[in-house]
């Protein structure tokens, strides 16, 4: 591994004078619209290469997993949905597992092939605006407002579940609050009908786009080994031609029901990365058509009244309803002791939560591992040696999401 | 892999290191003197067990227990072999330190400072130890128990009727 301390590269240099005339920092971020949030990186620059980056994260920093400490097990679900935004039902039902892992609930059929419709399409979403914005910062925006109207019509098909779009406070411990309405499978259908088409449009503007190509091989490249060596899972890895999926290795909620393959690449480099975010929405859509058209009746959530709140007119006209609707509302319901981890395929890379209960009404303690942290620590040798605008497709092909790097 | 396979290797490896185990929702799960936890993660690494991919890093903290009050839970993974592991130390607050993996693994970079940063635990021999998330000049760790998560001053909200 070569030094790429900013000392170690001032040695290089023959005099203070020609540091002084040559070399100079530029702060990218704060808020720098190529940042995609709130993190700064402090680059020394020899007129347009990157000599030397140093990040500094943590302006959003929320403290998460503080709050978690005092709060009960239903309520952090809303932490979660603001971590990885772009793809928030996959924290949300990521969480929801692990506490029912923690419980030991079995979920019915419908609500695993339900979860599984929704993480793919939070993947979809998620993949997409990766993507568009990948395009978008070499200099291409039309594809990203196309794939912005996607996105819209997955952010509906959210809105039928649980009313909100963006922070989806949809799952439940033990499955959902409400089935798919109507609405959402006319919505559902129609998206897999339209969908692929308008994919593939976008697809043609950029993937065998010269200019493209040209701005994105080979720039900020890593290796399988270093990509390892930081931590990498995901697409990130899977670009640097390692087949990790969470959702094969150590599959959850019925994944192991259904047939698509890991899209990897070989270069590890930001047109890689794009690829494997490409192939990956197509498979995703796979999934989505088995589980929909395989979509078992019954009911959507288990039968656990510890945990899922009762039917609102029970509680008005049932004594035990009501006592269940008050124990879970005020976190009197008893949890386990034990420490579990458990993870799932997030947007950008294995979503693991840690969690340790000492049978109280919140977690002892819950970590959160979050892919965006484990990248971004790699972006300063991704980048080292390279111009700024190779550094700017790097940095969005890595899907980068604040939220997520500092929750 | 077996987590019986793996258990006894290290035990058999590290006679003196391995405080006690277990298997919570079955992952293995080892507690381990904090000195040798270097050299055992470098012989998980190194060794034909493959444990090539370090998932986590995070502490945590008990302090009704001075004697093992601060700990570090590692996770590390073989990914060919899909197996994951659980290693754990603890250590007592006078002596809150431990040695650092990131010349095993890049990634514990970060993730060290983080737990840093949240518990005070010094890792030896890390390139550059300060806070990450939170402010450098915040002067503790607030994810110690020790710290509450509201104003403790204030006196309009009465824990006792929330079952707190």
């Amino acid at each position: 591994m070569k030094d790429n301390s900013l000392s170690n590269i001032l040695n290089q240099y023959e005099s203070k004078e020609q540091i002084d005339g040559q070399l100079y920092t530029l702060n990218l971020g704060p808020t720098h619209p190529a940042t995609h949030g709130i993190f700064q990186n402090i680059l020394t620059m020899d007129g347009e290469r990157i000599l030397h980056a140093e990040q500094t994260v943590g302006y959003i920093h929320r403290a998460f997993e503080k709050i978690s400490e005092r709060r009960n097990y239903s309520q952090i679900t809303t932490l979660t949905d603001r971590m990885n935004y772009c793809s928030a039902p996959i924290n949300n039902l990521g969480w929801h597992m692990t506490v029912e892992k923690l419980i030991g609930i079995e979920v019915p059929k419908r609500v695993d092939y339900m979860r599984v419709i929704l993480m793919e399409l939070a993947r979809i979403g998620d993949h997409l605006i990766c993507n568009g914005v990948t395009g978008m910062d070499a200099g291409a925006i039309t594809g990203l407002t196309y794939m912005f109207i996607e996105r819209e019509r997955i952010y509906d098909m959210y809105e039928q579940i649980c009313g909100a779009r963006m922070t989806t406070n949809m799952g439940r411990i033990g499955g959902f609050e409400r089935d798919f309405t109507p609405k959402f499978h006319e919505l559902l259908q129609d998206f897999l009908k339209t969908f692929p088409a308008r994919f593939k449009e976008f697809g043609t503007l950029l993937e065998r786009n010269r200019i493209f190509m040209d701005r994105t091989i080979g720039a900020g490249a890593i290796t399988a080994e270093r990509a390892l060596s930081y931590g990498f899972t995901g697409p990130n890895l899977r670009a640097a031609g390692v087949d990790y999926d969470v959702r094969v290795a150590q599959p959850y909620s019925s994944y192991e029901d259904f047939d698509f393959i890991i899209p990897v690449g070989t270069a590890g480099d930001t047109y890689d990365r794009f690829m494997v975010r490409q192939q990956e929405i197509w498979e995703s859509l796979k999934i989505i058509n088995q589980a929909y058209n395989n979509l078992p009746e019954g009911p959507f959530h288990a039968d656990v009244p510890d945990f899922y709140l009762p039917e609102k007119a029970d509680v008005y006209s049932k004594m035990e309803a009501l006592i269940y609707h008050f124990k879970i509302v005020m976190g009197e319901t008893e949890v386990p002791k034990g420490e579990v981890y458990h993870a799932v395929e997030g947007g950008n890379g294995e979503l693991g939560f840690y969690l340790v209960s000492d049978g109280g009404r919140s977690p002892y303690r819950l970590h959160f591992r979050r892919p965006c942290f484990i990248y971004y620590q790699a972006y300063p040798e991704m980048i080292t040696g390279s111009v700024i605008s190779d550094a700017i497709v790097t940095m969005c092909s890595m899907n980068i999401i604040a939220g997520e790097l500092d929750a | 892999m077996t987590n019986e396979f793996v258990l006894e290797a290290i035990t058999r490896e590290f006679p003196e290191s391995v405080i006690s185990s277990s298997e919570p929702y079955g992952m293995l799960t080892i507690e381990v003197k904090k000195e040798d936890l270097k050299k055992i993660v470098h012989y998980l690494r190194d060794s034909s067990l493959e444990f090539n991919f370090l998932t986590d890093i995070c502490g945590i903290h008990y302090p009704e227990f001075p004697e093992k009050e601060i700990g570090v839970v590692y996770h590390l993974h073989n990914m060919m072999a899909n197996f994951r592991l659980r290693l754990k130390i603890f250590m007592s607050r006078e002596n809150i330190e431990v040695d650092s993996l990131v010349e095993l693994y890049a990634g514990a970079n970060w993730m060290e400072r983080e737990t840093f940063d949240f518990y005070g635990i010094k890792f030896k021999g890390h390139p550059d130890l300060r806070a990450i998330l939170n402010m450098e000049d915040l002067g503790y760790h607030p994810m110690l128990k020790e710290y509450r998560l509201e104003d403790g001053t204030r006196t309009d909200k009465d824990d006792n009727m929330f079952g707190r």
